[in-house]
C-alpha cells in the first residue's frame, strides 16, 4: 500500500499489482514517477501534446500527463522500465545500435509510442511509422533517426 | 427595402442571424423591376438574438407559413451544427480541427480507419471522458471523430438539412433518433461544455433538443438552396 488516503485503486504496473491510496484523479505520470518511483516516464508539457509521457494502458498508447489514475483501475500499465526485462526489446537494440538519443528525454515516450505501433503492425511502412509518431516531439531533432530505428526494430523483430 | 430572391442570402451573410426576420420577408414572392409580381409579404418580425443565444421554437409560431416555418426552425438550428464546437470534428478531411478559427489540431492527429485515431495516437490517448482543467484537454465519453459522411464543415443550412435527414449520412438514424440523439448524446453535450475558455455553441443543449423537436414535428423542412443563408457563425466565435 502507498500513501494513506481514502479508497485504494488497484492496477497492474509491469506486472506487478499495484494497491494504491491516491486521489482518482492524481495524473497516472504522478502515479507513475511520485508515488512508484518509475522516473524514466518523463514531464514534458503536462497537456497531452508533446508525447514524452506516453505510456501504455492495456496495450494501447495513453498520455500519462493527463490521464487520470481512475482510468486505469483494474487494468495494466507498461512503463519504459517494464518494456522489456532485460533492455532487449528490438526497439531498444535498435535505438542503441543506431545511437538515436540526443538529450534522451523524449525517448522513452517515442519508443512506448514506437512498441505499441509494431505491435499492431510488426512491418509498419515509413508512412504509417510517421503519422503514429507525428505527435511525439523531439526538441534535439532526432526525429530521422526515430524514423530509422522504427525500420530496424521492426527487421530485428522475429516472424 | 426593396428584396429579391439574392438579398436574403446577402443579409443574411452581412449580419447574421439578427437578421431572420428580414430573410423571412425576403424569401417570400416579391416585386422585381419589368418582371411578374407578386404582393411583398409582410415583414415578420422576429426578436434579435445575441450570438450566444438560441431563438425558441414558439418565436417561429410567428411564421404562418408551416414549410417556411419548418425550414427557418432549421436555419436557427444550424446555428449549433456550424458552431466550432461542433464543426471542428464533423470534418471531411482526415483531421480535426481546434479553437474558435479551425486551427490544425495539435498534436497532429489523424481519423484512422474507425475515426478514432491511429496506432499510438489515438484520440483517447488524450481525451478522457470528462474534461480536464489543469491540461486543458477536453473530454466526453467515446471522444471520437464523427464519420467521414457526417462532415458538416463549410455547408450551407439546405446541405445541412438534407444530410441530417439522410439516413446514409446521419448514421442510420431516423427523425425521431435524431431528436433523442441531440437530447441526450455525450459528445452533443459537450458542445455546451466545452471546458477552459472555450466558446460553447449558442443556447444551451435542452433549447437546441428543443428546436431538434420543434423542426422535426413541423415536418423537417429544409431551407431551399438560394434560401441558404450562410449563417453568420463568425459572431459565435469570440
Amino acid at each position: 500500500m502507498t500513501e494513506a488516503t481514502s479508497s485504494p485503486i488497484q492496477l497492474r504496473v509491469n506486472g506487478v499489482e499495484r494497491e494504491l491510496r491516491v486521489d482518482p484523479d492524481m495524473p497516472l505520470l504522478w502515479v507513475l514517477r511520485d508515488v512508484l518511483g518509475l522516473t524514466g516516464t518523463k514531464y514534458g508539457c503536462g497537456q497531452a501534446l508533446c508525447g514524452a509521457c506516453s505510456v501504455h494502458l492495456d496495450g494501447a498508447v495513453v498520455r500519462s500527463c493527463c490521464t487520470p489514475v481512475r482510468r486505469a483501475e483494474g487494468r495494466d500499465v507498461t512503463t519504459i522500465e517494464g518494456l522489456s526485462e532485460d533492455g532487449t526489446h528490438p526497439l531498444q537494440q535498435a535505438w542503441i545500435e543506431l545511437g538515436v538519443p540526443q538529450c534522451g528525454f523524449c525517448q522513452a515516450g517515442q519508443i512506448m509510442t514506437a512498441a505499441a505501433l509494431l505491435r499492431k503492425q510488426p512491418k509498419p511502412s515509413p508512412e504509417q511509422v510517421e503519422q503514429s509518431l507525428a505527435g511525439n516531439l523531439c526538441r534535439c531533432g532526432t526525429y530521422t533517426r526515430i524514423r530509422a530505428a522504427v525500420q530496424r526494430a521492426a527487421e530485428l523483430t522475429k516472424g | 427595402m426593396r428584396c429579391s430572391s439574392q438579398t436574403g442570402p446577402w443579409l443574411g451573410a452581412l449580419c447574421g442571424p439578427c437578421c431572420l426576420a428580414l430573410w423571412l420577408a425576403c424569401a417570400a414572392p416579391v416585386a422585381t423591376q419589368g418582371t411578374t409580381e407578386s404582393p411583398a409579404a409582410p415583414a415578420i418580425a422576429l426578436p434579435e438574438v445575441a450570438p450566444g443565444a438560441l431563438r425558441a421554437p414558439a418565436v417561429f409560431d410567428a411564421v404562418p407559413d408551416p414549410a417556411q416555418r419548418s425550414s427557418a426552425l432549421f436555419t436557427e438550428l444550424a446555428r449549433v451544427l456550424l458552431h466550432p464546437r461542433c464543426v471542428n470534428c464533423h470534418v471531411e478531411g482526415d483531421s480535426p480541427a481546434q479553437g474558435a478559427h479551425f486551427e490544425q489540431h495539435e498534436p497532429p492527429v489523424l481519423r484512422g480507419p474507425e475515426d478514432r485515431g491511429v496506432v499510438g495516437m489515438e484520440c483517447e490517448s488524450c481525451h478522457q471522458d470528462r474534461n480536464l482543467e489543469l491540461s486543458r484537454v477536453p473530454g466526453a465519453v467515446g471522444w471520437r471523430l464523427p464519420p467521414r459522411a457526417m462532415a458538416w464543415q463549410g455547408k450551407a443550412p439546405s446541405e445541412l438539412c438534407a444530410q441530417l435527414k439522410d439516413p446514409v449520412r446521419n448514421g442510420q438514424r431516423g427523425l425521431a433518433d435524431i431528436v433523442e440523439h441531440s437530447r441526450r448524446d455525450p459528445l452533443v453535450a459537450w458542445g455546451w461544455q466545452p471546458g477552459f475558455e472555450r466558446q460553447p455553441a449558442p443556447g444551451s443543449q435542452a433549447e437546441f433538443a428543443a428546436l431538434v423537436a420543434a423542426w422535426v414535428s413541423s415536418g423537417a423542412q429544409c431551407p431551399e438552396a438560394e434560401d441558404a443563408v450562410p449563417v453568420n457563425i463568425g459572431a459565435n466565435h469570440d
